[in-house]
């Protein structure tokens, strides 16, 4: 279902780790538009797990870059590399350049030309994945039907290209509820399972962004391409986000190529940091290097200001270093310069992350965005993992716990975090205090949602043995996540 | 669920006429419905009519009062008095109708007083125009003319004040149950017609079997402009390849029954889609438009101009009958009554022909149904919403649009095949632009995408031309002298054109999503993208 992960980041090593194992390398790339230069001549590698960052002042054509990774448009010079797995050599790429071949590959590893090949197949066959900087959602289409279009390509087979699905062969049915099971995976990591059967136009903007990274994630890409992920969010979600790229960086060994204007954000989560200004790399490297590089500031704000850009960049600085202070337990020393902690950060945090997604109690993700809403770093935020909730048992009763899902709000992973923490019996749950609701909102990271949706009150009526509307629904469904809703909530 | 407070709030955005009637609700002054206009309610409304049936007396001068026959020595001059006044006093009512009851929602005396005069007005003009042996008939006549127009405004006006709750509540079961209703219906169709209208059954099942024509090319064109966007002005182009390809197929082997041409003139109609779909795929909005409507006409102007293999202008005869198992539908030895023991009826027949129309329908529905659940379904739907994301997530957007094309154009092939057998002739006539245009504005005003809304309107378009051919009544209006099947195609497109403004995006303009994870909600229009050449 997800990609294993390959490879953690690049602990904070030598400056060019990137250049070690790179998992894409750009090459000479030159972009013409009639006699208007939008790229000349940029070199740069992408490296293996990295969040590599693309900034620049606005024309410095950046995006031309994304769109030339992408294959939206076709580069004038230059060849652009992706690599599958560690250390491919150079003699196959040489040998696949000179072969005039598209691509070459075999178990595990791969060379991709991506100049060469058509948008849809580096999505296909590279899997370079990418947004959108004006958000390109389907908007008439639902949150979950968005996220199982992306997973065109394996269902199409998997249904024998339509023929096999059409007369209901089970390969295809068993591959459909794995692509729902993905999507609602990925609707759990954004956050937007309780919006699955709404219109993706009908979210809000921040919400539509989480869904355009969750869709271009349910491509299964080594490569994910953002073109200003964070334009347009509030500074709490901007700090969701980085949440979120983490996430995706390190449980899925995804490496990021994005594109930033807030240098709070572009300071703060990426590990390599390459400037453009009128389609030139003017400076390459972390984001200490790249903040101190005369070149940027010249290029930002003008040469003759330079007093002025170090106050800007030191305001940015304080900025990124207050939100971070939520995620980044081991920082203790907020005014240290930013650039030089990150990869610091990132290492510490890679420690304590479980392997697995799935057996993951907390999401780290959740856990840290509920900290990053401005929980104190002590509340029970923090150590909900250790401190167990009110009235919590090792085991279920009988070993026969309820089925909490037939509570309203409480989906098949919530049920699941619930029982981590001891809570298997709609009594228990009948028998929460406020304060024991607010507790499991904070761990739950649903502000209001329990006590809006009445789970107590839910609960107290299940416990007694008695039917909500909900739950006769909830029972009367064979599966609750077939797709066509047969024998579901009709 | 905490979705149900979390419905598209825009899901009833006002949309045409009916924004002018909110904001005129919202007006403070709401019962004078204008600010300014005079004290009493009714004056405003009256004001607004004398000036409607003022412009209709000075244009409806010329063209119903005055007019010039050539008579022996020059022009003549008739008059036609009656047919002028009675057209402004209908214009006159309608505009003070639609005032009270739609517009400036007025208090109910109001309303009552207005019907009341419509009423004896109607009424009174049936006494003028009725011989004096007729006076009580002509009264009951008119009360009921004016009440049916009256009670039709009225319910008008009332469904749109309940539009809201009805679309958002009513309509998803509604739409259910009147499908499984009309499928029920159409089930029985001929035997109903057969018990209950002998007289005219032939007549009546003739008419489902061009109904159901339409509504299986409407199935087949909802594919193609509903799914995946893209705007077909030539689907008839399909349709003609369909039958020309049974009928040659037919006439020059006569192994070939109805049977085994049908998959192949199917395959054949696909084919020219995939043909068709290769120039247009790089094309956007109109000029999609335009050159599909090219391709339409340049199939008609082929079959028109290639004498040999065609016949031209002359078309093809002699196409054989469908058979039932190799039964065919004639009187005597070795016929389908025969064979059953039956008495022979030319009757017969047409029910087969009924049947077979309506399980080829029926099948375009099902594919279409489990298409759209299907990934390429889905793509088409993403293609119509967005190409460029499409192709960002590896959907190769030229096989997608050449499976649409090829598959719309399939079904198109089945109802061609099916249009030759049924008429034993065909020629390059049948399949004009005009047919693009009826099986376009039956996907259009049913609604992009909507299975119920082609069959919907269908059933209004095709049975509304034929229904409109029956307005014998109104020479009882506007004299012995009137031809109302004249003012046929007049009528039929300002109705058309009615329905648009009450609902542009067609009559069933929900989309109803492909996938579900908990709860089924319809999307409003308002979020459904259209696709290219909208």
């Amino acid at each position: 279902m997800m990609t294993d992960v390959t490879s953690m980041p690049a602990q904070g090593g030598t400056l060019s780790s990137w250049d070690d194992d790179p998992v894409l390398t750009v090459e000479h790339l030159t972009m013409r538009f009639g006699g208007l230069v939008a790229v000349n001549d940029l070199s740069f590698n992408v490296g293996r797990g990295d969040i590599t960052a693309l900034i620049g002042p606005n024309g410095a054509g950046k995006t031309t870059v994304f769109n030339c990774v992408t294959g939206f448009y076709k580069p004038t010079e230059g060849r652009i590399v992706m690599r599958h797995g560690r250390n491919v050599p150079e003699s196959l790429i040489a040998s696949v350049t000179n072969s005039g071949e598209q691509h070459h590959h075999e178990d595990g590893s791969g060379v991709f030309l991506l100049e060469r090949m058509p948008d849809f197949m580096i999505s296909r066959r590279a899997k370079v994945a990418r947004t959108f900087q004006n958000i390109r959602l389907f908007a008439g289409m639902t949150v979950l039907e968005n996220l199982l279009v992306a997973q065109h390509n394996p269902l199409m087979v998997a249904s024998n290209f339509t023929i096999g699905g059409l007369i209901g062969l089970p390969g295809y049915k068993k591959s459909r509820a794995e692509s729902i099971d993905k999507a609602v995976y990925w609707m759990e990591q954004v956050r937007l399972i309780d919006r699955a059967d709404d219109p993706a136009g009908d979210l809000p903007y921040g919400a539509q962004r989480r869904l355009e990274i969750a869709r271009a994630m349910c491509t299964d890409p080594h490569l994910l391409c953002l073109d200003e992920p964070a334009a347009g969010l509030n500074p709490r979600e901007s700090a969701e986000l980085n949440e979120l790229l983490q996430f995706i960086r390190q449980k899925h060994g995804t490496s990021i190529l994005l594109i930033e204007h807030d240098m709070g954000v572009v300071m703060q989560i990426s590990d390599h940091i390459v400037v453009l200004d009128y389609g030139e790399k003017i400076s390459d490297g972390d984001a200490e290097f790249v903040r101190n590089d005369p070149k940027v500031i010249a290029a930002y704000l003008g040469v003759e200001d330079e007093e002025e850009v170090e106050e800007v960049l030191e305001e940015d600085a304080a900025l990124a270093a207050g939100k971070s202070v939520g995620e980044a337990p081991g920082e203790d020393s907020p005014e240290r310069p930013l650039g030089t902690t990150q990869t610091d950060v990132t290492g510490d945090e890679s420690g304590p992350v479980p392997k697995s997604a799935e057996l993951d109690p907390i999401p780290p993700a959740a856990a840290a965005s509920a900290a990053a809403l401005g929980e104190p770093a002590d509340g029970p935020a923090a150590d909900a993992a250790q401190t167990p909730m009110a009235g919590a048992l090792s085991t279920a009763r009988d070993g026969r716990p309820d089925k909490l899902t037939r509570i309203s709000g409480i989906g098949p992973v919530n049920e699941h975090k619930l029982n981590a923490h001891g809570i298997f019996h709609f009594d228990q749950i009948a028998a929460w205090t406020a304060e024991d609701v607010k507790q499991a909102e904070s761990y739950l990271a649903f502000d209001g949602r329990i006590a809006r949706e009445d789970w107590v009150g839910q609960a107290r009526q299940l416990a007694a043995g008695e039917d909500t509307e909900f739950s006769r629904r909830e029972d009367r469904k064979t599966s609750p996540r077939d797709p066509n809703g047969k024998g579901g909530a009709k | 669920m905490t979705s149900t407070d979390n419905q598209p709030a825009n899901l009833n955005r006002p949309e045409g006429a009916q924004v002018k009637r909110e904001e005129r609700l919202a007006a403070p002054n709401r019962p004078t419905g204008r600010p300014g206009s005079s004290a009493h309610p009714l004056a405003a409304a009256l004001k607004d009519s004398v000036i409607a049936a003022l412009l209709v007396a000075v244009l409806g001068f010329f063209f119903f009062a005055i007019r010039t026959e050539i008579a022996p020595g020059g022009l003549d001059v008739t008059t036609r008095w009656m047919l002028w006044i009675v057209s402004i006093l209908v214009v006159f009512f309608g505009r003070l109708l639609i005032q009270v009851f739609i517009l400036d929602e007025q208090s109910r005396g109001l309303k009552i007083a207005v019907s009341a005069a419509l009423v004896a007005a109607l009424t009174a003009i049936f006494v003028i125009n009725s011989s004096p042996g007729d006076r009580i008939g002509s009264v009951i006549f008119g009360v009921l003319i004016g009440l049916a127009a009256v009670g039709l405004v009225a319910a008008f006006a009332h469904f749109r004040g309940n539009e809201k709750a009805a679309s958002s509540i009513a309509v998803p079961g509604l739409g259910k149950w009147l499908g499984r209703a009309l499928f029920v219906f159409a089930l029985v169709l001929p035997f109903f017609f057969t018990y209950f209208f002998p007289a005219r059954d032939r007549q009546f099942i003739d008419l489902a079997i061009l109904i159901m024509t339409y509504i299986m090319l409407g199935w087949g064109l909802n594919i193609v402009v509903g799914l995946a966007g893209l705007l077909d002005l030539g689907y008839v182009a399909f349709y003609a390849v369909g039958a020309y390809s049974f009928a040659l197929l037919s006439t020059h082997y006569e192994f070939i029954g109805f049977w085994v041409a049908l998959p192949l003139a199917g395959i054949l109609a696909a084919f020219w889609g995939v043909i068709l779909g290769f120039p247009v795929l790089r094309l956007r909005g109109d000029y999609l438009a335009i050159v599909t409507l090219a391709f339409g006409e340049i199939i008609r102007v082929v079959l028109l101009n290639w004498y040999q293999f065609t016949g031209g202008p002359d078309g093809i005869s002699g196409i054989p009958k469908p058979t039932l198992f190799g039964l065919e539908f004639k009187r005597g030895e070795g016929g389908f009554a025969d064979f059953f023991g039956m008495d022979y009826d030319s009757i017969q027949r047409f029910i087969f022909l009924y049947y077979i129309i309506f399980v080829l329908a029926i099948l375009t529905n099902i594919i279409t149904m489990r298409l759209r659940k299907m990934p390429i379904g889905r793509a088409w739907e993403a293609l119509r919403e967005d190409e460029i994301a499409c192709r960002s997530l590896g959907i190769n957007t030229t096989n997608t649009k050449l499976t649409a094309f090829a598959t719309g154009a399939m079904f198109g092939g089945f109802a061609g095949s099916f249009f030759a057998t049924r008429q034993g002739f065909i020629s390059p006539e049948s399949f004009t632009f005009l047919e693009s245009a009826i099986i376009l504005a039956i996907v259009v005003l049913g609604g992009l995408g909507s299975q119920i809304g082609v069959v919907i309107a269908s059933v209004a378009m095709i049975g509304g031309i034929e229904l409109l051919r029956n307005l014998d009544f109104l020479q009882a209006v506007f004299g012995t002298g009137f031809d109302p099947t004249q003012y046929r195609m007049l009528i039929f497109g300002l109705a058309m054109v009615l329905i648009m403004v009450w609902k542009p995006r067609g009559l069933v303009s929900s989309r109803e999503p492909s996938a579900v994870y908990k709860e089924k909600k319809t999307i409003g229009a308002d979020m459904v993208a259209q696709g290219e050449g909208h």
